[in-house]
């Protein structure tokens, strides 16, 4: 313990220190939440998605101008209710109801919603009945600042200790380490606990910072966010320890933390909703931890989701933390 | 004397290189034993196998008798040529840092005072000298209080004073009945602090034992050097072999006696002789054939 203790105080120290590293992760969300927010730069997408309720094959005949319009992408939904919601949470732009007179939804706060209006005025007229989207809307920011927050984990905690690691590795200090009674474990246990720690002060100051501005929806329970959050950064820790276990190239590293990333930011629903993509795209997303990691913090965040209801997705973050750490425990090397 | 720590039939193959091809070892409780020998000849991965960094391809290590294990790596202290410390601490929390790390260890203020690291306790580790930096790391060395201390090349890089300064720094240590193994491309560092030395090279050890008992093994003459004048005509003549060495022209000779009672007669010059010991240099070149590290 003891010696957990001093490897845990020498890396807090470190990056508390470090004032470029730790300006930069703490104003790099700041400037990410308020600047997405405001400029709502995340609709730089070309496809619009659109929910059709009874049957996609009526669309052509009942809309056809709104139908051979382009860039829009119409995906088939059987349940009314649970469309809705899905334009409730921007998860989809517009919802259409063609079962019986054309009707359709939109999310006020959504910047595509508003588009879509206007086109389906511009291609069919008055035919269609505007619905008001029952209960509170989620504000497009609300929708946002958990793809956010979760990115800024993500990089907080790939980039922190997989970089962190191969640094000290490359430039000896590994080495010297082990010339001591300190175990591997030991080590890599005190680097995810200080990365953890820092982690969720860092998030902490920039939820509780952006929330006096934006004022977030916050439906569920703070301690819910807060595990559920707590399992996701460790799960990104342990992969950045798994890439790192090795290697002493920095270059290296920073390209399989990338290859990383990358698939991890597209697919995980935090730009955007996967609603409406290839059934793979959506079972190859959830192999990553982020994508767990928003979906529950939107579900608690937006609609209130209790603990049990996340529940599949703490253990999944769980059952990654623990089997990649261990991994990455297994193939370490010091040198 | 017992040995403290010993090596048997020691062979270290990496892909296509052989670097070292069964060496024998065995050093001696406090003693300063130096480990010699040109680039490239097996020192260095040498050492971490006897620090335990590294692991032989064949061969045993023995530390007072018994394989490495756990207990090895609480009694050792190694200061490795290039080591890194955490960044952003200050010295006295780098020396707090290592000694968490050991359950048996020196008082810190006994440390700083036997590395002198007082005057700098509370500056970052990144600011130091050369000098204070090998000094830090050798405190580091040392705060487990151990028997046997690894000294790998502590003074590359240092100016002459830093160098002298470190050298009385380790004949303190060694004066507390610490065995230090050294490793140093300097030959005088070597002849200052080593009671005995090994020098390797082609992963084998060439030469052993202490320097004086070296020195008189491999040269049994004196080196003669006279002014680079004209004497080196007259001098061809006689059949006296001469190397030329600088501004001076050298004359080994067994028979000091005779050999300047004929340099006197054939009239050469010897205003400015001067009689030149062999060094450990000097031995350094005869056994590896190359010329030591600038």
């Amino acid at each position: 313990m003891r010696k957990f203790l001093a490897v845990l105080h020498a890396r807090n120290m470190e990056f508390l220190r470090d004032r470029s590293a730790l300006a930069w992760n703490l104003a790099m969300p700041f400037l990410l939440v308020f600047g997405l927010a405001f400029t709502f730069s995340g609709g730089g997408k070309d496809i619009y998605k659109i929910g059709i309720v009874g049957g996609i094959d009526k669309l052509a005949a009942v809309a056809p101008k709104l139908q051979s319009t382009q860039h829009l992408a119409f995906i088939p939904y059987e349940d009314l209710n649970k469309g809705i919601d899905k334009v409730k949470h921007h998860q989809m732009d517009m919802l259409i109801d063609i079962s019986g007179a054309p009707k359709y939804w939109v999310n006020s706060t959504s910047p595509n919603g508003y588009l879509l209006e206007r086109i389906i005025w511009g291609t069919e007229g008055n035919g269609f009945e505007r619905q008001a989207v029952e209960g509170a809307e989620i504000r497009y920011v609300d929708w946002f600042l958990p793809g956010i927050l979760g990115m800024n984990i993500m990089f907080a905690c790939l980039f922190g200790v997989g970089f962190v690691i191969v640094r000290y590795r490359k430039n000896g200090f590994l080495k010297r380490l082990k010339a001591t009674p300190l175990g591997a474990f030991q080590f890599l246990f005190a680097q995810l606990v200080s990365r953890l720690l820092l982690v969720m002060l860092v998030t902490t100051i920039v939820y509780t910072g952006c929330n006096i501005f934006i004022k977030f929806n916050m439906q569920g329970s703070y301690w819910d966010l807060l595990l559920v959050n707590t399992l996701g950064a460790m799960s990104m820790i342990s992969i950045g320890m798994l890439i790192a276990a090795r290697t002493a190239s920095e270059e290296f590293a920073g390209g399989i933390l990338n290859v990383m990333t990358w698939p991890m930011m597209l697919l995980s629903g935090a730009w955007f909703s996967l609603e409406g993509a290839k059934t793979w795209v959506k079972y190859a997303a959830e192999i990553f931890p982020l994508t767990h990691m928003i979906s529950a913090t939107r579900a608690i965040m937006n609609e209130g989701a209790t603990l049990s209801q996340v529940m599949p997705d703490v253990w999944i973050l769980a059952a990654m933390s623990v089997v990649i750490l261990a991994i990455g425990a297994y193939v370490f090397k010091w040198e | 004397m017992s040995s403290i720590i010993s090596a048997a039939n020691l062979v270290k193959q990496y892909p296509g290189v052989l670097a070292v091809d069964g060496l024998n070892l065995a050093i001696s409780k406090g003693i300063c034993f130096g480990l010699l020998g040109p680039n490239g000849a097996g020192k260095t991965t040498t050492i971490e196998i006897l620090e335990g960094i590294n692991k032989p391809t064949s061969g045993t290590v023995l530390y007072k008798g018994a394989p490495l294990g756990a207990r090895y790596r609480e009694e050792v202290g190694i200061q490795f040529q290039h080591t890194a410390l955490q960044e952003f601490l200050t010295v006295r929390e780098t020396l707090a840092f290592f000694e968490r790390l050991y359950h048996k260890t020196l008082q810190l203020s006994e440390v700083i005072e036997l590395c002198s690291l007082s005057d700098i306790l509370d500056r970052d580790t990144r600011k130091l000298s050369g000098g204070q930096r090998q000094r830090l790391l050798l405190g580091l060395a040392l705060i487990n209080d151990p028997e046997l201390i690894f000294l790998d090349e502590p003074t590359t890089g240092l100016d002459p004073q830093a160098r002298r300064n470190f050298w009385d720094l380790v004949k303190l240590v060694k004066s507390r009945n610490k065995t230090i193994v050294l490793t140093t491309h300097y030959m005088e560092e070597a002849y200052a602090l080593c009671d005995e030395i090994a020098i390797m090279d082609k992963g084998r050890i060439v030469s052993q034992g202490t320097p004086a008992q070296l020195l008189a093994e491999h040269f049994g003459d004196v080196v003669l050097q006279i002014p680079y004048t004209d004497s080196e005509e007259k001098l061809n003549v006689l059949g006296i072999q001469v190397v030329h060495s600088g501004d001076f022209l050298e004359i080994r000779t067994s028979r000091l006696h005779h050999t300047l009672q004929q340099l006197i007669e054939n009239g050469i010059n010897l205003d400015q002789l001067r009689i030149r010991a062999w060094t450990l240099e000097d031995l350094f070149i005869n056994v590896t054939g190359k010329k030591t590290a600038p």
